[in-house]
């Protein structure tokens, strides 16, 4: 390098930058942060700084001597005179104006004077002085020397103060700048201005393998300028450069941080350097983050304890009561543990206290877990369970910030209800299916709630139908001898009158019992010529009444349609008419089927008002029965003319009930045989009828018994005028 | 108006006491003392019963002329106490509860910051723990003002 030779006032220009420049005082080195600052603010073109560098021969040396400093001033000089840079210009070009560096000092001393505790403070000289990236050379590398010696736990605080500027091209200059120099402006350190200069970077934890950190490796990374950051991938020269040149620094730096690959943690976090929000992380700081949840939890999703929390931090050295402070920001569910959004926010907090900003006394929004995280780098999301209930609180607080620790306190429980309500099973609609009719299966499989359905006291036309297939096929399968016996004893019955009406009573009931002791015992279908037998009953009640009682047990049983008393007296008329019946005996199937089909049609006979109806209810079941019995079916259309004058006493609310029915059964009873697949309601119809028929056995037995006390009292009256007779007839 | 909220530990020594009205604060403090034996009468007198919301609400301690002492337990017997000045006649019973409740969801919150030991004190200073919980103190002191 020529020889400079300066004017006194370049001189002494010159001279008050070179110890402007001078952090240290060391009047041989000026700093590199200083000097880049300076050659910004000359307003020169990067790459014009850069040539000016390398001729002052910085570069070379790494680092500013006197005398390169001088010559850089020159060259700087020359530079904005409009000359073309050159080593010799330095001397050839006289009387250069001296160089003029813009607004740079003022806001350097700024700086200088400006504590880091002021974010804004700072990222407002920041913002003034970083230079475009592609201008930052070298020149910070050298602040970044001063690292590595000094113990790092506090360089560590001071080194992130500026926000750290990504060095750009470092690979032509880095080697120089890694270098380690001597000097260390450690006063620089405190300071930092580094607002352009030094990007500290201290190397991802991976670049460096162990040395930790605090060494500012400046990777060529060159993340836009409101982003530098903290975090700087090691370019591996420099890397190496630096490792092999500051283990020491390097191990220091470790202790800070022992956590597994981010030893340099603290020293790479430095608070996001977007000036619009100083509080923003960045993507890298954010990827850095989420690696070190994984390492304490490996799933994204989950949570980290309090615990663990507690000692994560408590490694980054800061004061209990600031990383009690920063828990409390960073909990936003106040749960006690830490999610992935709120360990980002709680690890982001903690860098920007390292780097000496002051914690905010609320959580800044940027910082807020996301319901959803918009991050690429989290899968955190809407995930049900504890995530998705953390970040729901969360997806709140962002609305009231100001407010947010009380509103926290009151969240989580609401919250943890509210949600532990959503997310839990829910409890699964029992199907209990309370079925009171097996006839009626519930449409809806899932309805918890299945109304009982009241079953009919009246049978249905299904049960009709099953009732008569029973019928039809327990008919079959009975003896007829019964059924021979019944009718002659039935009406032997019947012949009995008025006062014997007492002990026929009795055998009425013996008969009753007996007969009820066969239900399927048919009596013989009244004929046709029996038609007039009713009418001969009517006259006497009490016959009636006996003959009603007498045959009712039998049709009772038979019959679906019960307490058709109508049936009876036909019955007991045709039993009277024809006591040896034969056609009876003769068609004992044909009983239960016609049987079946008379008190439908006896129903109906009560009941209907069109006859027509009847009759062809009466041809349907004449039809089922196949012709079996072409004499019974005549008869039915001739006793349903009889009875339908017949007021059936105590049935006519159950006749009107069933005259509907049978008539629709009458009408299905072709389709009888379906009931095979019915089995069940089969059963349970029989089951119903069966209890038809009790209640109406137990009425029957109320009027007999009615009926015996009648009977009584009027043999009572009897006895009465007999004893006052006799007095006289035994005078 | 609460002059005077405390937060006792189970050993009954104070974790956290503050009054309004600065002067006077040693009589406070002294009132404070002395209803422990109260709320120590109390909880004995629960004895065996199931702890819900109602019972850790011990109601009102006793009265003096110009104060009234509000007393609240919870379950880790960490006893919270407040003073009222009588003179409020607005402060209904429920007011008293929902304060507590503050206050003891206030506390939980600050148990659940893993940074705080269980059994230091509740201390409000610069950044640290408890400064949540003593805002919402303040709050409550001024509120019920």
């Amino acid at each position: 390098m020529e020889g400079l030779t300066l004017s006194d006032a370049e001189q002494k220009y010159y001279s008050d930058l070179f110890s402007y420049c001078d952090i240290e005082s060391t009047k041989k080195v000026v700093v590199n942060g200083r000097v880049l600052e300076l050659f910004r603010a000359a307003q020169l073109p990067n790459d014009v700084v850069l040539q000016i560098m390398e001729l002052c021969g910085a570069t070379r040396l790494g680092y500013f001597g006197r005398s390169q400093f001088y010559i850089a001033l020159k060259l700087v000089a020359v530079a904005q005179s409009g000359f073309p840079l050159r080593v010799e210009s330095i001397n050839t070009v006289k009387d250069l104006p001296l160089p003029r560096f813009v607004a740079s000092k003022n806001e350097q001393e700024s700086r200088h004077a400006a504590s880091y505790s002021s974010d804004s403070e700072n990222q407002g000289s920041y913002s003034g002085v970083i230079p475009p990236p592609p201008g930052r050379g070298q020149v910070k590398k050298g602040s970044v020397t001063h690292d590595t010696v000094q113990p790092r736990t506090s360089a560590d605080a001071q080194e992130p103060a500026s926000p750290v500027v990504s060095p750009q091209q470092s690979p032509p200059t880095s080697p120089h700048t890694w270098r380690k120099h001597s000097r260390h402006p450690s006063g620089g350190n405190s300071e930092r201005p580094l607002a352009g200069s030094g990007p500290f970077w201290s190397p991802f934890g991976e670049a460096q393998s162990g040395s930790a950190g605090g060494d500012a490796v400046w990777s060529g990374h060159s993340p836009p300028p409101p982003q530098e950051n903290w975090v700087s991938f090691a370019d591996t020269p420099p890397t190496s450069t630096l490792l092999t040149m500051h283990p020491a620094s390097v191990q220091d730096q470790t202790t800070v941080r022992t956590v597994a690959s981010a030893t340099t943690a603290i020293e790479i976090r430095r608070q996001s350097s977007s000036y619009d929000d100083p509080w923003k992380i960045t993507d890298e700081q954010r990827q850095y983050y989420v690696n070190q949840f994984k390492t304490i939890q490996p799933d994204l999703n989950g949570f980290i304890p309090g615990s663990a929390a507690k000692e994560f931090f408590t490694k980054s050295k800061l004061p209990i009561l600031e990383l009690s402070h920063i828990w409390e920001l960073s909990d936003f569910d106040k749960d006690g543990a830490l999610t992935l959004d709120e360990f980002c926010a709680a690890f982001h907090l903690v860098v920007a206290r390292k780097n000496g900003y002051d914690l905010p006394e609320k959580l800044p929004e940027s910082l807020m877990p996301k319901l959803i995280d918009l991050e690429d780098s989290a899968d955190v999301g809407d995930q049900p369970g504890e995530v998705g209930y953390s970040g729901s609180p969360a997806e709140a607080p962002p609305s009231k910030s100001p407010s947010m620790p009380s509103l926290n306190q009151t969240w989580p429980e609401l919250n943890q209800s509210s949600e532990w309500e959503t997310f839990s099973e829910r409890s699964s609609s029992s199907q209990t299916l309370t079925q009171f009719d097996s006839n009626i299966a519930p449409a809806d499989p899932d309805t918890a709630i299945v109304h009982p359905v009241p079953i009919r006291m009246t049978p249905s036309k299904i049960h009709m139908q099953e009732m008569e297939l029973k019928r039809t096929g327990s008919d079959h399968t009975n003896p007829t001898s019964p059924l021979l016996v019944k009718p002659s004893d039935l009406s032997e019955e019947n012949k009995i009158n008025s006062s014997v009406k007492f002990a026929s009573g009795n055998t009425v009931g013996q008969q009753q019992t007996g007969v009820v002791a066969h239900p399927p015992a048919v009596p013989p279908r009244p004929q046709p010529s029996q038609a007039p037998g009713p009418t001969v009953h009517r006259p006497v009640d009490a016959d009636g009444l006996m003959t009603h009682t007498s045959t009712s047990p039998q049709q009772i049983p038979e019959q679906p349609n019960f307490a058709d008393f109508s049936q009876f007296e036909v019955f007991a008329a045709s039993n009277v008419n024809e006591e040896q019946d034969d056609e009876a005996e003769k068609h004992p199937e044909v009983l239960p089927v016609e049987k079946a089909s008379d008190p439908a049609s006896s129903l109906r006979v009560a009941k209907t008002d069109s006859k027509t109806e009847e009759k062809t209810a009466a041809t349907a079941p004449a039809n089922v029965s196949k012709g079996t019995t072409p004499l019974a079916p005549p008869p039915k259309p001739v006793r349903r003319r009889l009875k339908s004058e017949d007021e059936l006493r105590p049935e006519v609310d159950e006749h009107t009930q069933k005259t509907g029915v049978l008539a629709a059964v009458l009408a299905s009873q072709p389709s009888i045989p379906r009931s095979v697949g019915k089995d069940k309601k089969a059963i349970q119809a029989s089951i119903r009828r069966n209890k038809e028929t009790n209640t109406v056995l137990a009425r029957l037995n109320s009027e007999l018994q009615q009926q015996l006390k009648d009977v009584l009292e009027e043999r009572i009256s009897l006895e009465v005028q007999l004893e006052q007779l006799r007095p006289f007839s035994h005078l | 108006m609460a002059v005077c909220v405390a937060v006792i530990a189970k050993e009954n020594y104070p974790l956290y006491i503050r009054s309004t009205p600065t002067e006077n604060e040693l009589k406070f403090h002294y009132m404070v003392h002395t209803s422990l034996d109260v709320v120590d009468e109390k909880i004995s007198a629960m004895g065996k019963a199931l702890v819900d919301q109602r019972e850790l609400y011990l109601g009102l301690l006793y009265p003096t002329e110009d104060y009234k002492v509000y007393g609240y337990v919870t379950n880790s017997k960490v006893k919270f106490v407040m003073v009222v000045d009588s003179s409020n006649t607005a402060l209904r019973d429920n007011e008293i509860r929902s304060m507590f409740r503050k206050l003891h969801n206030s506390y939980t919150d600050v148990m659940c910051n893993p940074f705080y030991n269980p059994g230091d004190r509740i201390q409000s200073r610069f950044v640290s723990l408890g400064r949540a919980f003593d805002n919402m103190v303040t709050s409550m002191m001024i509120q019920v003002c």
